[in-house]
C-alpha cells in the first residue's frame, strides 16, 4: 500500500484517493470555442511517462490538490494545494 | 530445411536427429529504407506485417521492437479470446479478429492453441438478468453466438462456482457465448513473426525509436536506436506507450496509461474447463491447459507505467475470486504481473491516421487487445497500404472524440473500467 500525501490530512492510504487528470487543463471559456479545443480539453491527455502533474482528490476529505508524482517509479514528488490555475 | 511444421515434418526430423530445424524468423541488419515500417513488435504488430505482405502483397516492412517481440503487453494478458460485445461496430470489429483467430494456427502454420471452451459471464440479480438478455438479444441481432443461460446452465458448465445460498454473488443466470476460449499468448506473437518473415518482412528487435523523421509536415521515417530508417507509410502499435511516442511526434492522444495486473496459481488438477468472469467481484478466471488458474480483474486506479500491480488492486481481485470460488481458498499464487493499458474514454481502440500525417495509428485497446489482435492487424495494414479506412476501421477514427460520435463499450468488457 503506498501512501500519499494530501496537503489537508498528511500522509494516507492510496485506495483514499482518485485521479482527476492533467493539470493545467483549463476549461475552454466563453461561448465561441472551436470543436478542437473543446474535443481537447474532454478527451486529450498528456499521459506523460516519468515526471507528471496531476489533479487528484482525497475522497475522504474531500479536497482537491495539486500532486507531481513519477508515473514509472510512483515516487510522489510534492503535493500542494490547488493553486492560480485552476481557482477560476 | 524444414520449414513447414507438420506431423509429417515431425517424423522426418525424427529421423534425422531433429538437426533440420530452421530459426523460426530472421533477425536481419535494419535497411535504410522501407515501403511501410511498424512500431511495435507484438502481436498487433506482427500480425500487421502478415497482413500488408499477405492480403496486400507488400513485403518490404520493417517491425521495429524496442525489446523482444512479444514481451510487452502481448505476453502479458489472460488469453481470452471473445466477441460479446454490444454495438454494432465492436461487433463487426471482434467479429472479424474472432473468426481470423479460428483459422489462425491454419493460416500461420502456426499452433496457436485456441481452445473453444466457452466463456461465462455471470448475472447476480434479476436486474442484472434483464441487462443479460438484452445483451444477448443484441448480440444475436449482429450475428454473434450468445445464449442467455439460467442457473442450471451455469451450474452445469461452473459446478466449482459458489452456489451456496449465502453467496455475497449468486447466480440468476449469465451470458454465454460458446466459440469464446482462450489462446496460446506467445504463439501469436511467434506464429504471426515466423510467416510475416517467411513473407519477407524484416523483424528487428532491440530497437528503440527515439524520434520520427518529419519533413514537409509528413512523417517519413523514424530515428532509432540502430540508425534512421525512412518509410513511405508508418504505423503504430504500441499499445500503454502510445502517448509517449505521440508526444514525440507533436500531438496527445485521449488516452491514460495504467497498469492492468493478472496473476497465476500453481498448477492443479482440471477443475474449471470454460472462462468466468463476474462482474460483481469484476474478476474473471479460467484453467490454463497446464493447470494453473488464471486470474485478471480490473485497473489499478493509479496511472502508471510500472509494469508491476499494485498491492490493494491484487487483494481486491483475490477477495473477488475466493467469494466466486472458495475452493481456490488453499491455492499458491504462483506469478503476479501486470502490463501497461491504453485506457481511452469509450473504451474502444482508436485506429486510423493520426494528426501527423503518414503515421497511422492502431491503440487505444485498453484491458482487450490481446482477443482482436488478428483485426488490429488486418485493418492498420489496410490503412497502411491503401492510406484509406475500410467500412470496419472508419468508426474508430481519432476524429470520433471531436465529432461526439463515440463507441462506448465500457460494459462490453464485463468490468468496469
Amino acid at each position: 500500500m503506498q501512501l500519499f500525501p494530501c496537503p489537508f490530512c498528511g500522509p494516507r492510504d492510496e485506495t483514499e484517493f482518485h485521479y482527476g487528470g492533467d493539470a493545467g487543463n483549463a476549461r475552454p471559456d466563453g461561448g465561441d470555442v472551436p470543436i478542437d479545443r473543446w474535443a481537447g480539453y474532454l478527451y486529450l491527455r498528456s499521459n506523460p511517462k516519468g515526471a507528471a502533474r496531476e489533479i487528484w482528490v482525497h475522497m475522504n476529505c474531500g479536497e482537491f490538490f495539486v500532486m507531481e508524482r513519477d508515473t514509472l517509479t510512483h515516487t510522489v514528488l510534492s503535493s500542494a494545494e490547488l493553486g492560480g490555475e485552476h481557482a477560476a | 530445411m524444414t520449414r513447414i511444421y507438420s506431423a509429417l515434418s515431425l517424423f522426418k526430423e525424427g529421423l534425422t536427429g531433429q538437426t533440420g530445424w530452421k530459426q523460426a524468423w530472421r533477425s536481419p541488419e535494419p535497411k535504410a529504407s522501407y515501403d511501410a515500417i511498424i512500431i511495435g513488435g507484438g502481436g498487433h504488430g506482427l500480425a500487421t506485417a502478415y497482413y500488408l505482405a499477405r492480403n496486400h502483397g507488400i513485403a518490404r516492412v520493417a517491425v521495429l521492437e524496442k525489446g523482444w517481440i512479444g514481451g510487452g503487453n502481448t505476453g502479458r494478458n489472460t488469453t481470452v479470446v471473445r466477441s460479446n460485445y454490444y454495438y454494432p461496430e465492436s461487433v463487426e470489429l471482434y467479429g472479424l479478429a474472432h473468426r481470423l483467430y479460428e483459422g489462425l494456427s491454419k493460416d500461420l502454420n502456426y499452433n496457436v492453441m485456441l481452445s473453444q471452451r466457452g466463456m461465462v459471464n455471470l448475472c447476480h440479480s434479476t436486474a442484472e438478468m434483464e441487462i443479460g438478455a438484452r445483451t444477448v438479444n443484441a448480440m444475436q441481432i449482429n450475428g454473434i453466438d450468445a445464449e442467455l443461460f439460467s442457473p442450471e446452465d451455469v451450474r452445469r458448465v461452473a459446478p466449482i462456482y459458489n452456489f451456496s445460498s449465502d453467496a455475497r454473488f449468486p447466480v440468476f443466470g449469465g451470458i454465454w457465448q460458446g466459440r469464446a476460449g482462450t489462446a496460446r499468448h506467445d504463439a501469436v506473437a511467434w506464429g504471426y513473426a515466423r510467416a510475416a518473415s517467411q513473407l519477407g518482412v524484416d523483424i528487428i528487435q532491440n530497437c528503440e525509436i527515439t524520434d520520427f523523421i518529419i519533413e514537409g509536415g509528413r512523417c517519413r521515417g523514424v530515428q532509432t536506436t540502430r540508425g534512421a530508417i525512412r518509410a513511405e507509410r508508418i504505423g503504430m502499435a504500441i499499445a500503454g506507450h502510445s502517448s509517449v511516442l505521440a508526444a514525440k511526434a507533436g500531438f496527445r492522444l485521449p488516452i491514460n496509461s495504467y497498469a492492468l495486473q493478472a496473476c497465476v496459481s500453481e498448477p492443479v488438477k482440471p477443475v474449471l474447463d470454460t472462462v468466468v468472469l463476474s462482474p460483481g467481484t469484476g474478476v474473471y478466471v479460467s484453467q490454463s491447459d497446464k493447470g494453473e488458474i488464471v486470474i485478471g480483474g480490473g485497473l489499478d486506479r493509479i496511472p502508471s507505467y510500472a509494469q508491476r500491480g499494485n498491492l490493494p488492486t491484487l487483494e481486491t481481485v483475490i477477495s473477488g475470486l475466493l467469494e466466486m470460488f472458495p475452493i481456490f481458498g488453499q491455492l499458491k499464487l504462483m506469478r503476479q504481473w501486470a502490463g501497461i493499458v491504453d485506457v481511452v474514454p469509450d473504451s474502444s481502440p482508436i485506429i486510423g491516421e493520426s494528426p501527423l500525417p503518414n503515421l497511422f495509428l492502431n491503440c487505444g485497446w485498453g484491458t482487450g487487445g490481446f482477443k482482436a489482435i488478428p483485426a488490429g492487424g488486418t485493418l492498420l495494414a489496410n490503412l497502411l497500404a491503401t492510406g484509406k479506412h475500410n467500412d470496419i476501421s472508419r468508426p474508430f477514427d481519432l476524429d470520433r472524440f471531436a465529432s461526439g460520435r463515440l463507441i462506448d463499450e465500457a460494459a462490453g468488457s464485463g468490468i468496469a473500467h
